[in-house]
């Protein structure tokens, strides 16, 4: 009896479907998001994450719209990120139904904002999105760096630092992405998934890297993460969110079937 | 061939934010001849057959709208009269007092505070538990309740809260969950029941407990 670990399905929409850019080389298509969402709600998805990934700011109405969409027929919590800059841009998302928003980028050029956001919407809605890379070299002590662009441009901040300063400005939870695991299938970065889990008191998300079932059970029991985040083995079918529900039970970690 | 009645669920905006998924998850269970209202007037709520209170973000700052907003009135007077549910910061406005923010007085319809977990919260094997309170969790019934049918005892609803009630007078108490400790998660009496939990994200258990509203007649 107890809080379950979550695993959440996520979304990265570009103008309109849901993609994967597969090693960032090829981008493939997997439908419609709301169809997507849809389908994951009833295979039993915790949660469901929507990542705007389109680059330009036009196509913003066109993810109000699909959020909407989502939240009048998706009853689990839905978080939305990317491209949120300004508070008008939480209420927007917000208002179309989103739950929590995912803040990046924006907390990297401008911590304050996460400060702002969460005293004038609640901490609860704050999830503050971090991409971190490993800049330690072989046999010295760990350590991580936050990277921004798609982890192009290092930014000099250190990893669990800063998460824990993002919580002390307010972050209700942290999605962690490896940026050195990202889209590779090899598993997360259990070392900077267990140092941030453990150094802060608000719940952390796993991601980048998942390539089977099992990593999704290490991420909980090796990295100390309180919920595991997945887009391609759930995307292509390789996997249903009710497989993966099973074997993190079968692991011994409470989940809800 | 009679009438057949038509009902209104008035869901009571006081600016605290996203009402949306409330009200697209009240419409989803509803039936044709039951209309749902999102509304901050005092006259629409008390003409309403049924009155939700949601309630999402700081407690001074949902308590501070909803008298600035001049619902205080119409609010207790749903409480006194017809089927109202409370939810999440929605319960802990109903107690004496909370003891965010460094103490606000609530509405105290139920007696009793609302509580911190603390950031130091613990599992009693000494195990670090995260603060919020964020996620899934089962919700034992502690008694039997028209908002209840249907729903499996230990169901698990969906949850985001750093604070939980401690109501004074433990028959009041509907649920429980268990997170370090257990906790009071629905309060029932009369008319008026709340939950901490949100039903509009808890999947079909979720939305039972809002289809049962939407049919209850407001007696225990």
């Amino acid at each position: 009896m107890g809080l379950a670990k979550r695993i959440i399905p996520c979304l990265d929409v570009d103008n309109g479907r849901v993609v994967k850019g597969v090693q960032f080389l090829d981008i493939r298509d997997a439908g419609d998001p709301v169809e997507v969402a849809k389908r994951y709600d009833e295979q039993g998805a915790d949660e469901i994450t929507f990542l705007d990934i389109t680059a330009s700011s036009d196509d913003r109405e066109t993810t109000v719209h699909m959020v909407e969409a989502i939240a009048s027929q998706v009853f689990i919590p839905l978080t939305v990120g990317g491209g949120i800059r300004t508070c008008e841009d939480i209420r927007r998302m917000l208002n179309a139904g989103a739950d929590k928003v995912g803040i990046n980028t924006a907390a990297v050029f401008n911590p304050e904002f996460v400060r702002e956001a969460a005293q004038r919407f609640g901490s609860q809605c704050i999830v503050v999105a971090i991409d971190a890379k490993k800049v330690s070299a072989e046999g010295e002590t760990d350590k991580w760096e936050i990277f921004t662009h798609g982890g192009r441009k290092p930014t000099g901040l250190d990893a669990v630092e800063w998460a824990k300063k993002m919580v002390e400005y307010g972050a209700g939870e942290i999605l962690l992405t490896s940026m050195d695991r990202d889209g590779t299938k090899n598993g997360f970065d259990l070392g900077v998934t267990r140092a941030i889990s453990e150094a802060v008191h608000v719940p952390v998300i796993a991601s980048g890297g998942v390539g089977n079932l099992e990593h999704l059970v290490d991420g909980v029991t090796k990295g100390k993460a309180d919920a595991v985040l997945a887009a391609s083995i759930f995307h292509f079918g390789e996997y249903s969110i009710q497989e993966a529900k099973q074997c993190m039970v079968d692991a011994g970690i409470e989940m809800r079937l | 061939m009679s009438e057949v009645k038509k009902s209104t669920v008035a869901v009571i905006d006081y600016g605290m934010g996203n009402l949306h998924s409330v009200a697209k998850a009240l419409e989803h269970v509803a039936d044709d001849n039951t209309t749902v209202v999102v509304t901050s007037d005092p006259k629409v709520i008390d003409a309403a057959d049924r009155v939700l209170l949601p309630g999402v973000g700081a407690i001074r700052d949902c308590i501070g709208e909803m008298y600035n907003a001049g619902l205080v009135p119409s609010i207790r007077k749903a409480m006194a009269e017809k089927p109202f549910l409370a939810i999440c910061v929605g319960i802990q406005s109903l107690m004496s007092h909370s003891e965010e923010n460094s103490g606000v007085d609530c509405l105290n319809h139920f007696k009793g505070n609302a509580l911190f977990f603390g950031e130091e919260h613990q599992d009693r094997d000494g195990s670090k538990l995260k603060v919020p309170h964020m996620g899934w969790n089962q919700v034992k019934q502690a008694i039997q309740h028209p908002l209840w049918a249907d729903i499996p005892d230990n169901a698990r609803f969906y949850f985001v809260h750093s604070f939980y009630v401690v109501p004074e007078n433990k028959s009041e108490v509907a649920g429980t969950c268990d997170y370090g400790l257990e906790f009071c998660v629905a309060l029932a009496r009369d008319n008026v029941f709340a939950v901490q939990f949100h039903p509009e994200k808890s999947h079909k258990d979720g939305l039972q407990l809002y289809k049962n509203f939407i049919h209850w007649d407001g007696k225990p």
